[in-house]
């Protein structure tokens, strides 16, 4: 090594995780984002063979990668992934290039592991996606919709985006940040109509030891985690008012009060929000502010239901088939002639959320080579005008905002479908079963583990 | 400890969870003495899933392994299995130190190139 160069300094001018090994492939100096990609600081693992500390998947387990870019010289860049400290899977570009001295002596290697997590691929038509986060769509409305995303993430604007239950409005809150210039900082979620107004404060904000009975020590709020990244706020609609004000407060001044505290904290947070509620009605009712409205309402994106996209419909029953098929091991050729058309006339009222448990448990439920009718759940043969009747009527969802009675009635359909009646046939298996949960997981057709995630799911466990 | 499982890569333990094809399996007595020889299994591909499901169906009480995945990690311990992860070492010395009460996750003790040994 030049020992007239600082290495490390040159290190932590690398935007990527990065370390220097020696010849025989031990960590001589890795820079900050290495230590944080891999949960292991500098201290510990100085010395130690590189890969056993990377725990990438890209055919290195026994330092091949390392062994070839040594010996011929020529840099290589693979697509892969790592597992970290923290049990953390995180997809990575993983560069090794050979550090060849002046006399021409290869004396090592500079690996360099760029988290591609923030990297989207949009090079199909009909999808978009970034590593985790996947969404289909040949119809015009979606083709619409994937046109909108870069320009959303091009910006720190505000995004509102609406769409009934189920159609992927978490989906695109997150490409639109992974995609965006804050993808290396947190994407934090917050329902806000999960939680009671006080707590949903203490959440948002945090607060101060002794703010109240139980703050028994100083809690960074979401605002705080979120920092330099980007905050997404769904079921807005549920907000309630006093918290709207402080929200507002916060959006226009960057900065905010923890709970109990007397101290300002300043943020650089970029707000998405997303309701399935028709905020314009909660405003005339003086159920939602105005003016935070117009704040949160700078960019605005409506997915449309699954019921008007057309033909994508049958590309969605054709991935969630391949992807249930694979992950179940099973060998169904495909659907029976009817058991598609009833997929294809189906309204989805629970959109691509309940699409996709359908197929789950016809692919679950299928022991013949073609899906047929009989596989299919039997509350889709129940008939649905009247949910659909109201929707196609309605001119304000034209306008992309149902009426809250609508999303009421929305709400009571979705309860009463697949989830619910899965999480039914796992208590109805485990009672028949006395608890015995390998018999159960064999009468559902799924693996023990499979069970155990899905009672986890479902807060049965 | 009862019986202790080490996914492995040579003399090391194997750095992935995921990725393992052999399996070290060890039995002790209430003594904590070994039980015979170790034995190892090589399986057919590397299927965390299937490793998980291997692991509840021999008993298994302790595994030691490198990376492992948050929801397999949660599974295995929710079946009470205990789980040293992260573990950087060649597998007969973390098996010791296991055995001896001394091995927690995330502990690094010997490479092979670099001679470390921590103690």
């Amino acid at each position: 090594m030049n020992q007239n160069l600082d290495i490390a300094l040159l290190l932590e001018g690398i935007p990527h995780a990065a370390m220097i090994l020696d010849d025989t492939f031990c960590i001589v100096k890795m820079n900050r984002l290495m230590e944080a990609i891999t949960g292991y600081t500098r201290e510990d693992v100085t010395g130690i063979h590189g890969e056993l500390v990377v725990r990438s998947n890209t055919g290195n387990s026994k330092g091949q990668l390392y062994v070839n870019v040594l010996r011929t010289g020529n840099a290589v860049s693979v697509a892969g992934d790592l597992i970290n400290r923290f049990r953390r899977k995180i997809p990575i570009q993983y560069t090794v290039s050979a550090l060849i001295t002046i006399d021409g002596a290869r004396c090592g290697l500079l690996v360099v592991a760029e988290d591609t997590s923030a990297t989207v691929a949009e090079n199909k038509k009909g999808l978009l996606y970034s590593d985790t986060t996947e969404m289909i769509g040949y119809s015009p409305k979606m083709q619409e919709v994937f046109g909108l995303v870069p320009l959303m993430a091009q910006t720190d604007a505000s995004v509102m985006i609406t769409g009934e239950t189920g159609t992927g409005k978490d989906e695109v809150a997150e490409i639109i940040h992974k995609t965006s210039a804050r993808a290396r900082y947190p994407f934090v979620k917050v329902n806000c109509g999960a939680l009671p107004s006080g707590l949903l404060e203490s959440e948002l904000f945090g607060h101060v030891k002794g703010a109240f009975t139980g703050a028994t020590r100083n809690k960074p709020g979401m605002f705080e985690l979120a920092n330099k990244g980007t905050l997404f706020l769904t079921e807005i609609g549920d907000m309630p008012l006093p918290l709207q004000v402080k929200l507002l407060s916060v959006l226009d001044d960057s900065e905010f009060q923890p709970v109990g505290g007397d101290q300002k904290k300043e943020v650089d947070v970029r707000i998405i929000a997303a309701t399935h509620r028709p905020l314009r009605a909660q405003i005339k009712k003086q159920q939602f502010r105005e003016d935070l409205f117009y704040r949160l309402h700078v960019l605005y994106l409506h997915l449309p239901p699954l019921r008007e996209r057309g033909e994508d419909i049958r590309y969605l029953v054709d991935h969630f088939f391949e992807k249930f098929n694979r992950s179940l091991r099973k060998s169904i050729v495909g659907f029976t002639p009817e058991a598609m058309e009833t997929l294809l006339q189906y309204h989805y009222p629970g959109n691509i959320r309940e699409l996709k448990n359908i197929i789950e448990f016809a692919v679950n439920m299928c022991k013949n080579k073609d899906i047929s009718k009989e596989n299919l759940p039997s509350y889709i043969f129940e008939p649905q005008v009247v949910e659909k009747k109201s929707w196609e009527n309605n001119r304000e969802l034209k306008e992309a905002e149902p009426s809250s009675q609508q999303a009421d009635n929305r709400d009571t359909v979705d309860q009463g479908s697949w989830e619910d009646i899965e999480r039914s046939m796992i208590i109805e298996k485990l009672k028949e079963f006395q608890g015995n949960r390998t018999k159960s997981a064999e009468a559902l057709g799924w693996g023990r583990m499979k069970l155990w995630r899905k009672m986890k799911h479902y807060k049965l466990i | 400890m009862d019986k202790l499982l080490i996914p492995v890569q040579g003399d090391f333990v194997a750095q992935r969870f995921d990725l393992a094809t052999e399996i070290i399996i060890a039995e002790f007595d209430k003594s904590g003495q070994m039980a015979g020889e170790p034995k190892t299994i090589i399986m057919e591909r590397a299927s965390d899933d299937e490793l998980c499901q291997m692991i509840v169906d021999l008993n298994i009480t302790d595994v030691i392994c490198g990376g492992i995945e948050e929801q397999h990690y949660n599974f295995l311990t929710w079946k009470k299995v205990t789980v040293y992860d992260s573990i950087i070492a060649n597998w007969r010395i973390a098996m010791d130190k296991a055995v001896s009460g001394a091995l927690e996750s995330g502990a690094i003790l010997v490479i092979e190139n670099g001679a470390r040994l921590d103690t």
